[in-house]
């Protein structure tokens, strides 16, 4: 029953293993990000600690629409959506290849990118810092479980490269918003940030479910 | 017999607005804050209307969702209402978004606080906007579907928001079923009721007119591609 989810995982692997498309354009532009921010606004001690889960959460945000814009973009090609729509397989399994896949990008691109955060943000973490190894998975796997969904979503749109942050960023938003707290509550140790953690964790299991059980309609529409 | 009962509608649309607006100029002025507190009248009634109307527009998509393979006509019919219920909705919502503002400089000096109720409602503003957004850059039969999928899913960040929020904040807190002290004086919640019977009212006939309006596209959009296949 896993095959499918197995072989579209494999698939998309290799597609990223030899073009290293998504990860590559990631890196540089949550990079541009980061850079661009601690330029604008010279981030130092008890203010850096303060913004700086802002701007990890939203380069990350902004970064990963550009790999979830290629992730059905590069199906349309040779009709390979089509297929997929025919073959007698979920679309579940469909969706849940794709979303692991991307989560896996965006998360080797925010390890990538944390020793740069760490010394351009001049970070001295004074929470727990492990939680961020559970705040920033579930982020990310609400940003991406969303972003593929509505990616599929915005397919047959004109303008779909547009039109995905401009429906994906609003939905996402509560998640980003608990994403953000409970990040400055680690950086800062000011506050617990318990109860941000568990509403990004039902955030995820919410939208995971519907998404799961709507994908079928989405990608059969016609 | 139609046009005359919506003429009829329309006429006790304008003088219940005229009723409510007379009232709620001549009410007292409230003891703390003097004549600003008169935007209750208008904020708090666009509330519960744009409110209600999402919640229409989001019944609408679901309504579509499950007709759509079934009975075309009926789900169209739905679909109609889901628009119209959020474009009316986000109406409604922007005199929320900017009544607010404006009482929220005369009582607390400042424009705008983060707090539960301003951010669920600016989401919710953003949310719809976005769907509508959606309505318009999709095109062919599947934007519909695409538009109830978006619809359903800005229904569900509703709640999650307002959990989220849920930290005492800046909002006054519920005027009614609150403790003790809350509650309305009966020379203030009369013109209030009057208020949001009047706006409700005017809410539903521009709902109706903007659902009307949508099923007249639909059909002259299904007469035009019968054109271009006959053609």
């Amino acid at each position: 029953m896993m095959d499918t989810l197995l072989t579209h995982l494999v698939k998309d692997l290799r597609i990223e293993w030899r073009s290293k498309e998504a990860i590559n354009s990631m890196l540089f532009f949550s990079l541009l990000v980061v850079v661009l921010f601690s330029i604008a606004f010279d981030p130092r001690g008890a203010f850096s600690r303060e913004i700086s889960g802002g701007v990890l959460c939203v380069a990350t945000m902004f970064a990963s629409v550009s790999a979830l814009n290629q992730a059905w973009a590069r199906e349309i090609r040779h009709q390979v959506l089509d297929a997929q729509r025919m073959a007698p397989t979920s679309g579940a399994q469909l969706y849940l290849a794709k979303v692991l896949a991307n989560f896996f990008f965006v998360s080797v691109v925010q390890i990538l990118l944390a020793p740069v955060f760490l010394v351009f943000y001049n970070l001295h973490i004074l929470g727990n810092g492990w939680l961020l190894l559970l705040v920033l998975p579930l982020g990310t796997w609400a940003l991406v479980a969303n972003g593929i969904f509505f990616a599929a979503l915005s397919i047959n749109s004109r303008n779909r490269e547009l039109l995905l942050p401009l429906i994906l960023f609003p939905i996402f938003t509560p998640a980003l918003m608990a994403m953000v707290n409970a990040t400055t509550g680690i950086f800062t140790g000011e506050f617990d940030p318990t109860i941000w953690i568990k509403l990004l964790a039902a955030y995820d299991i919410i939208y995971t479910t519907v998404s799961l059980l709507m994908f079928e309609t989405v990608l059969s529409t016609e | 017999m139609k046009k005359i009962l919506f003429g009829v509608y329309t006429a006790i649309c304008i003088a219940l607005l005229v009723w409510a607006f007379e009232l709620a100029v001549n009410a007292p002025a409230e003891m703390m804050q003097g004549d600003a507190y008169r935007i209750i009248f208008y904020h708090v009634p666009s509330a519960m209307v744009a409110f209600l109307f999402f919640a229409i527009s989001m019944a609408g998509s679901i309504g579509f969702l499950a007709l759509r393979e079934k009975n075309l006509a009926k789900a169209l019919a739905w679909d109609a209402w889901a628009v119209s219920g959020a474009e009316v909705g986000i109406i409604f919502c922007t005199v929320v978004l900017i009544t607010g503002p404006l009482w929220g400089y005369r009582a607390w000096g400042i424009w705008w606080a983060w707090d539960a109720r301003l951010t669920t409602t600016l989401l919710l503003w953003l949310i719809y906007v976005s769907y509508l957004l959606m309505r318009r850059f999709a095109s062919g039969p599947q934007m519909r579907t695409s538009s109830a999928v978006l619809g359903i899913f800005g229904g569900i960040a509703v709640p999650i928001v307002y959990i989220s929020n849920r930290i005492p904040g800046q909002h006054p807190g519920p005027v009614f079923g609150g403790d003790r002290a809350s509650g309305m004086d009966p020379v203030i919640l009369r013109p209030f009721l009057w208020n949001i019977v009047a706006w409700l009212c005017w809410g539903i006939l521009v709902l109706i007119l903007r659902h009307g309006f949508e099923l007249t596209q639909q059909e002259v959009a299904a007469s035009e591609a019968e054109l271009s296949l006959n053609a």
